[in-house]
């Protein structure tokens, strides 16, 4: 055993050498690596959400090596999966982020918590690319001082035609029990919650703990009928028709019915969520002017261009929209661009705003306390009942071992 | 009974090996598909190599479980050592405190060294110096719980070993450090190569500790297929992961022909002398 | 030897990243943002018990399938020939070599609607099951990755267990099951009881597996992940919560150490 630990050792680290050169190369009209006073490469980190990003795959360009490729400039890209996923890791690992892209009332959050660096806007030229409307008024981050648009969109719900052939137009379907197991839920409370108020009436951004309580015994409700919450993952579950219905993205939903036509999407009529994520930089990052320089990259109109039609979300950069939403009339048709670009928006439509914090808290434990039911007190009970015959099993062998011993 | 019990074994190494068959399988698929066979493939075998995300994955996994590996045996050796020369009892509360990491669950050991390593940053912050999890910290955290394997892999040798050939090197004018060198460490070597090598093994296969551990330049593999979990697992890992296993399966293979090769030659030799 | 002091290190080591880090989540488990004094943690811990009583639940119906599972093995591993054991041993050993977050992921193309095991029902007409996505996916999720820890310990124990005993008991008039009660079973309580740990906790504490095969089933795991770096930030809960799973652990420890000694931890070394 001993030897061939040995021998998987050196084998791992020779394949390991072996690899790295060929990762390593890359284009020839490269930029040469830029370097910090100490000789080594600048970095950047970026964090963003899962599948944000154009990666090079099939055909597309990969953003990342294509900044490096400018600028010089190292990125290490990591990924999230939900805004307070986001402030979780930023608030208890210290990490040090140089570009993050939370949505709207995440940024708020941050903002208001000193969390965020104020930008420097003659690094960023291309934020004249973006059009006005998300700077006038801008609610999450008023006077603009703090992010820079990346995308914005609506959620929806997500259903695969031949297993839903009913029109799809209200929240009330996903709490039909003719889909029971064949559902997909967030597993975010923000996004969950704003399911159930959307379909009860309510306003996301509600201070009133009634609504909030309202809200989650109809989540209560509905969790018999769920098959899985996730986030991420309905890509994979609902690209492969493993349920029927979740809420999802609009972007996403291109992107997964151009890998399974049944997948359609529809706006439900009680109104819906529409988001911003914006590109910031943590107040703790490593190079704010690199991480300037990224943001501005991801504004210039060919990157811009290139990554909204991998991602399929809408652009807030002018041009891209544009050329986006010719794209999308080209590649599927008008109800694509629909679906991405409205027009016109629902009356009952709106913004996530950040929560007052005892709100955050109350609710937070409310939805583990509900994801973590199921079964109820059955669990205890069983639980303490095989703990005492185990306990009472010990006892007696103890015992009886016990008086064999006296015996002899 | 015979049949019996090989039909058992053979259902248990199904059981044991069905998700590793159909892993190496769709790394040969068409699509991204996990569920759908759509055609055969060497494209992500190709395309794993020109991966920047993996190959830095693959590269910080090798270099933490080095590193480590390396630290964690010189650390654990002198340490099972100077525990052999502890008295029995001060020798049962440290043995006490080595068994922690290895019975604590590793979400605990996770955590709590996250909360260190942030709790340093901010006392660190103080003066000034900015600090972040990353490489540095999650080699700490790998040799944290590399040690006490090494140890307890160390100590049986210690154990068996004549503890009057020390002496006698002592006695003979041998300083203790060279005694040490010529006479007590190739005697306790085969523990510590167990001990380096389980360190080694165990550091890259870690998820849940580096998970807490790890900053954003230093994601390790395990660490990266979690994140692919989350959404779609790219076949490129499926591919990886096949790569790595044919190796290790073929490398052990081999030894193991080779030992049993010797064993029967020393077998043959014994007969022979009788 | 007189060399204590070579120890050293380990002991200053030892210090800092073990025992300073739990005293940091014991602090935390008794303190508010604030930095004040407070029972508020641990009486929230609460709150979570369905999702606690569960994950013991889990652990402990997964450790009985694997000691059930594993048993036969290991003793079927200990009673054939030297090399067919060596080839044994190592084809158990030989999955732990790939990762486990991979070979858990593949469970899921198994196990779903449209997976393996419910297309090949569907082809010869028996309908789908629902055999994801529940407890029972992550039971099974937790008995194939933590088996071999049970077989090997078994496994060790047994090999040991000179044959002549056996024998003696054959001889003795003893049938198999009285052999098996009053002799195989009592020597092999030390490998049973290293098993039982060393499948129980690493089962009652996962967050992966009941993230990928249980659609959202909450243990206990996965609250202090998401009270750490997950989606509801509380770090002071999270603290309150490990300190419950970590003494649960060590009442289990204590209940094990009756029937093995000390040597056991030494059982899983090659």
């Amino acid at each position: 055993m001993k030897k061939s630990i040995a021998a998987l050792a050196a084998a791992t680290l020779l394949t390991g050498m072996l690899l790295l050169p060929a990762g390593a190369s890359a284009e020839s009209e490269a930029a040469e690596p830029l370097l910090d006073e100490n000789g080594n490469q600048v970095e950047i980190n970026v964090y963003n959400w899962g599948e944000y990003i154009s990666t090079g795959e099939d055909g597309s360009l990969d953003v990342n090596a294509e900044f490096t490729r400018r600028t010089g400039i190292k990125v290490n890209y990591t990924t999230f999966e939900t805004n307070e996923s986001l402030y979780a890791k930023l608030k208890s690992s210290g990490e040090s982020y140089d570009v993050i892209i939370p949505s709207d009332y995440m940024i708020a959050r941050m903002i208001e918590e000193d969390m965020l660096a104020p930008l420097d806007f003659s690094n960023i030229p291309n934020f004249d690319k973006i059009a006005d409307r998300f700077k006038e008024d801008c609610e999450y981050d008023p006077g603009n001082q703090y992010s820079v648009p990346y995308t914005y969109g609506q959620v929806g719900i997500l259903y695969n035609d031949e297993m839903v052939t009913e029109t799809v137009d209200s929240w009330d379907i996903l709490w039909d029990e003719k889909y029971e197991g064949q559902i997909l839920m967030f597993s975010n409370w923000r996004d969950a919650f704003g399911i159930a108020q959307k379909r009860l009436g309510y306003s996301f951004n509600s201070t009133n703990m009634d609504e909030w309580n309202a809200a989650a015994d109809s989540l209560r409700e509905q969790k018999p009928l769920v098959q899985a919450y996730v986030m991420d993952q309905i890509f994979d579950k609902m690209g492969g028709g493993e349920a029927a219905l979740a809420p999802y993205y609009a972007g996403d939903a291109l992107t997964i019915h151009s890998n399974n036509e049944h997948i359609q999407f529809a706006v439900p009529k009680e109104g819906t969520n529409l988001f911003v994520d914006a590109m910031c930089i943590p107040k703790n990052c490593n190079n704010k002017e690199a991480a300037e320089a990224y943001i501005n990259f991801m504004c210039e109109t060919d990157v811009a261009t290139d990554n909204i039609e991998y991602i399929s979300y809408a652009s807030p950069q002018e041009e891209a929209a544009a050329a986006h939403a010719e794209y999308l009339r080209e590649e599927y048709g008008d109800w694509a661009v629909d679906i991405i670009y409205p027009s016109t928006s629902g009356e009952n439509d709106e913004v996530f705003l950040n929560l007052p914090e005892d709100v955050n808290t109350q609710v937070e434990n409310i939805w583990i306390e509900i994801q973590g039911s199921g079964g109820g007190v059955i669990y205890i009970v069983l639980t303490v009942v095989i703990l005492v015959v185990l306990a009472g099993g010990i006892v007696f062998f103890r015992v009886r071992k016990h008086m064999r011993e006296k015996e002899l | 009974m015979k049949v019996l019990s090989r039909i058992y074994t053979a259902l248990i190494f199904i059981f044991l090996y069905a998700p590793i068959l159909i892993l190496i399988v769709f790394s040969f698929n068409d699509t991204k598909s996990r569920n759908v066979w759509s055609g055969f493939t060497l494209e992500w075998y190709q395309k794993l190599f020109q991966d920047s995300q993996i190959m830095d994955a693959l590269k910080n996994t090798l270099i933490v479980a080095v590193v480590s590996a390396l630290a964690a045996t010189l650390i654990g050796t002198m340490a099972a050592v100077g525990i052999q020369a502890l008295g029995k009892r001060a020798r049962g509360i440290v043995m006490t405190f080595t068994n922690i990491p290895m019975v604590n669950p590793e979400i605990v050991t996770g955590v709590s060294l996250m909360l260190l390593f942030v709790l340093g940053f901010t006392l660190i912050g103080k003066t000034g110096v900015q600090m972040g999890l990353g490489l540095p910290t999650l080699i700490l955290a790998h040799i944290t719980f590399n040690i006490p394997y090494v140890i307890l892999s160390v100590l049986p040798k210690l154990r068996q070993m004549n503890q009057h050939t020390y002496e006698a090197a002592l006695d003979l004018g041998c300083h203790p450090l060279p005694a040490f060198f010529k006479v007590v460490l190739p005697e306790i070597m085969p523990g510590v190569m167990t001990g380096l090598l389980m360190a080694f093994t165990l550091s890259i296969d870690d998820f849940v500790i580096s998970y807490f551990c790890s900053g954003p330049t230093s994601q390790t593999l395990p660490v990266l297929i979690y994140s692919m979990t989350r959404r779609q697992v790219n076949p490129k890992i499926n591919a990886l992961s096949a790569l790595l296993f044919v190796t290790v399966l073929a490398l052990l293979l081999i030894v193991n022909i080779r030992q049993l090769k010797d064993q029967d030659k020393a077998a043959k030799r014994q007969k022979k002398r009788a | 030897m007189k060399s204590k002091w070579i120890a050293a290190p380990y002991l200053v080591w030892m210090g800092i990243f073990i025992i300073v880090p739990l005293l940091i989540v014991v602090y935390f488990a008794f303190t508010t943002a604030d930095g004040g004094f407070t029972f508020n943690n641990i009486a929230q811990v609460g709150q979570y018990s369905e999702a606690i009583f569960k994950s013991i639940l889990l652990g402990i119906v997964a450790t009985a399938v694997c000691l059930l599972l594993g048993y036969p093995l290991g003793y079927i591993i200990a009673r054939s020939t030297v090399r067919r054991q060596r080839t044994m041993v190592l084809l158990t050993m030989l999955p732990m070599w790939m990762n486990f977050l991979l070979r858990t992921y593949a469970w899921m193309t198994i196990l779903e609607n449209n997976g393996l095991i419910n297309r090949f029902l569907n082809a010869i007409g028996l309908g789908s099951l629902p055999l994801i996505n529940n407890s029972g996916a992550v039971v099974l999720g937790m008995v194939y990755n933590f088996l071999p820890f049970m077989i090997m310990p078994i496994y060790s124990v047994m090999a040991k267990i000179d044959r002549r005993v056996i024998e003696a008991a054959e001889d003795l008039g003893a049938n198999r099951l009285q052999v098996f009660k009053k002799v195989l079973l009592p020597l092999s309580f030390p490998g049973i009881a290293t098993g039982i740990t060393m499948v129980f906790v690493p089962a009652v504490s996962t967050f992966v597996i009941s993230r990928m095969l249980g659609g959202g089933d909450m243990l206990i795991g996965d609250i202090i992940e998401m009270q750490f770096v997950g989606s509801t930030y509380n770090p002071y809960v999270g603290s309150a919560l490990s300190l419950v799973l970590m003494v649960l652990v060590f009442i289990c420890m204590a209940v094990m150490r009756q029937f093995g000694s000390d040597e056991e931890s030494e059982a899983m070394m090659p």
